[in-house]
């Protein structure tokens, strides 16, 4: 395995190798090349842009927007400061996989972010990480330090006039940062509540300044598309999905863990890589894309392909890639319980559809779960959740609208047996 | 508005001035507001928790009005602005984590604790939190010992082994 090979695995291939995280091991196996190649040939950014836009690397936060052209909106020659972000704030549910590169191959990192500084003309970057993963948070300044002290970060890069400096920021416990705007305020020392869009970050983003942002696995394939092409990494995938992409599956598998395979995987493939579903139980439903994407029963889940085009087919999105399984056990009614008291803690409380609207849903599926629903709660909660969904400043009120009415689409008779029966369907839940 | 009394208890250390003078440094000079959420943190280490006076006098060291810091303090949920005990024990219960056990571990450590999620042991060697997605959900179910340390793939054996490290 290395960076040289042009095989799936762009952002776990260290995984396989002695001190996967080290400067050492990534230098050894490819890692910097791109970068000492696109610095030193003074290679022009629309070419970079090209290759990504060939490369059909889509988002892997979570919204799937294709990077290339997200980089195209920066005015690149605009004089003055400009910034590359990065937004390993991964803190939607189900979500594990930015930890595993912050953890085990940093370098990578850091070289897709000096290639975007590079590109987009920005002379300073910023990691944002996760307040709960500290130590991945350490692992990470150690790398800087060995990027720095190596020649890979700080001035005149490999003897030429380019300049980047990159830094860390720790979050401290807040989902919203993971809001592209809200990170924003929150790298710069406020509450992070969204802003109002627009204008968009490529025009007013960190400090005033002209500022792209993307995230942890997006900025580490960039190194592996400059390598090898984005005609390669397109191939990876499928049309209009190009690459591999890292899935964090978790809940009632025999083997939890991230899986970098092609996009376009089945998902059958991808749950049996994950051991299947544990003793031998039989799978009842999927959120395919973090908790935030619309859940899908098993069976649909079984004739998907894991990719953006045929998840949004099935209803649901591709998301971050967080796939939580669920087994025939799980009680629903006690599973969207849980996911509502969730958005409705982290809502930053800006917007009023937000900030009452989740206490609201929380609060009516918690006493369908205590026994004390009543008949037109369906009806209420699928009315308050119509009314949130795009209301608000950003996305966090869609995310906590979407599960509740895809749980109630789908499973909309546990619901209505709770208010019945005072309990839980046969053979789930208590 | 008065400035913070800087008295030597309130104060802090120099190693930890140190650490705040370095994440100052990652940010441009007229933004050492940026630097607030590390400064509380590393304040918060050695303090063992944000009372007022200490955080008016972190804005005061990062020349912001101590409003704005209060803001930061009160807004992400790993900053304790009450005082904790002296183990604060954060379990995730979010989706991913019920559906491994993390339910029951909650009523187990309630029991065994005889505390509820938010409250402190009497003697005030545990407190018991209650958290959201910590972003490792493959290795449920987990808890943060004091913000920085996680504890994974828990069981009730497991937590009762490391409720006994914690003195």
């Amino acid at each position: 395995m290395s960076l040289l090979t042009p095989n799936s695995q762009v952002c776990s291939w260290t995984q396989a190798l002695d001190n996967p995280g080290s400067l050492a091991t990534y230098v050894a196996n490819g890692g910097y090349q791109a970068l000492r190649r696109v610095i030193t040939e003074q290679m022009p950014g629309d070419t970079i842009i090209a290759e990504l836009k060939t490369s059909a690397l889509r988002g892997r936060g979570g919204a799937g927007f294709p990077t290339g052209l997200k980089w195209s909106f920066m005015p690149r020659a605009f004089p003055g400061d400009k910034y590359i972000v990065c937004n390993s704030d991964e803190g939607e549910p189900g979500t594990f996989k930015d930890r595993d590169i912050l953890r085990y191959n940093p370098h990578q990192l850091i070289e897709g972010m000096a290639i975007a500084g590079y590109v987009l003309g920005a002379r300073v970057g910023y990691n944002y990480i996760h307040g709960e993963i500290f130590d991945c948070y350490d692992i990470f300044e150690r790398a800087l330090s060995e990027a720095r002290e190596a020649g890979y970060l700080g001035d005149n890069l490999f003897g030429t006039d380019f300049c980047f400096q990159l830094h860390a920021h720790l979050g401290y416990g807040a989902y919203i940062c993971g809001e592209e705007t809200a990170l924003l305020e929150s790298l710069e020392g406020k509450k992070g509540q969204p802003r109002f869009k627009p204008p968009f970050p490529a025009s007013f983003g960190l400090y005033g300044k002209p500022t792209t942002i993307n995230n942890t696995e997006t900025l580490a394939s960039v190194p592996w598309i400059m390598q090898h092409g984005g005609q390669a990494f397109l191939e990876l995938g499928k049309p209009n999905n190009g690459g591999p992409k890292l899935f964090s599956v978790s809940g009632h598998v025999n083997k939890p863990g991230n899986y970098e395979v092609p996009l376009g995987t089945p998902f059958s493939e991808l749950l049996e890589m994950a051991g299947g579903i544990r003793r031998g139980h039989k799978l009842k439903a999927v959120i395919p894309g973090g908790s935030s994407a619309p859940v899908l029963p098993g069976d649909i889940m079984m004739d998907c392909t894991m990719d953006f085009d045929s998840i949004a087919k099935a209803g649901s999105m591709l998301g971050s890639g967080a796939v939580i399984v669920m087994d025939e056990t799980v009680c629903m009614v006690r599973a969207l319980e849980r996911l509502s008291y969730f958005y409705y803690e982290e809502s930053c409380g800006q917007c009023t559809p937000c900030r009452e609207g989740t206490g609201w849903m929380y609060r009516v599926i918690h006493r369908i779960e205590h026994g004390l629903g009543r008949p037109e709660d369906i009806e209420l909660l699928n009315s308050v959740a119509g009314r949130i969904g795009g209301h608000t400043i950003c996305a966090l009120g869609d995310a906590a609208a979407m599960p509740v009415q895809s749980f109630l689409k789908h499973y909309g008779h546990e619901f209505e047996h709770h208010i019945e029966h005072k309990r839980c369907m046969d053979g789930t839940g208590h | 508005m008065a400035k913070p009394d800087l008295n030597d208890s309130q104060r802090l250390s120099a190693e930890s001035l140190a650490l705040i003078d370095v994440e100052v440094a990652k940010y441009p000079v007229d933004q050492k507001q940026s630097a607030v959420m590390g400064a509380l943190r590393i304040a918060q280490t050695e303090c063992g928790w944000l009372k007022p006076e200490l955080i008016e006098y972190v804005a005061d060291y990062l020349e912001m009005p101590a409003i704005a810091a209060y803001e930061v303090a009160t807004f992400y949920n790993m900053y304790d602005t009450q005082r904790p005990g002296r183990h604060k024990i954060t379990l995730c219960t979010n989706l991913p984590c019920m559906l491994m056990g993390a339910g029951e571990l909650g009523e187990y450590l309630k029991k065994k604790l005889e505390i509820g999620f938010g409250e402190t042991t009497e003697d005030g060697r545990f407190t018991l939190k209650e958290g959201e997605c910590m972003g490792a959900c493959g290795d449920a179910p987990m808890c943060l010992h004091n913000n920085h340390v996680m504890h994974t793939h828990l069981t009730t054996e497991k937590v009762d082994e490391l409720l006994e490290t914690l003195k």
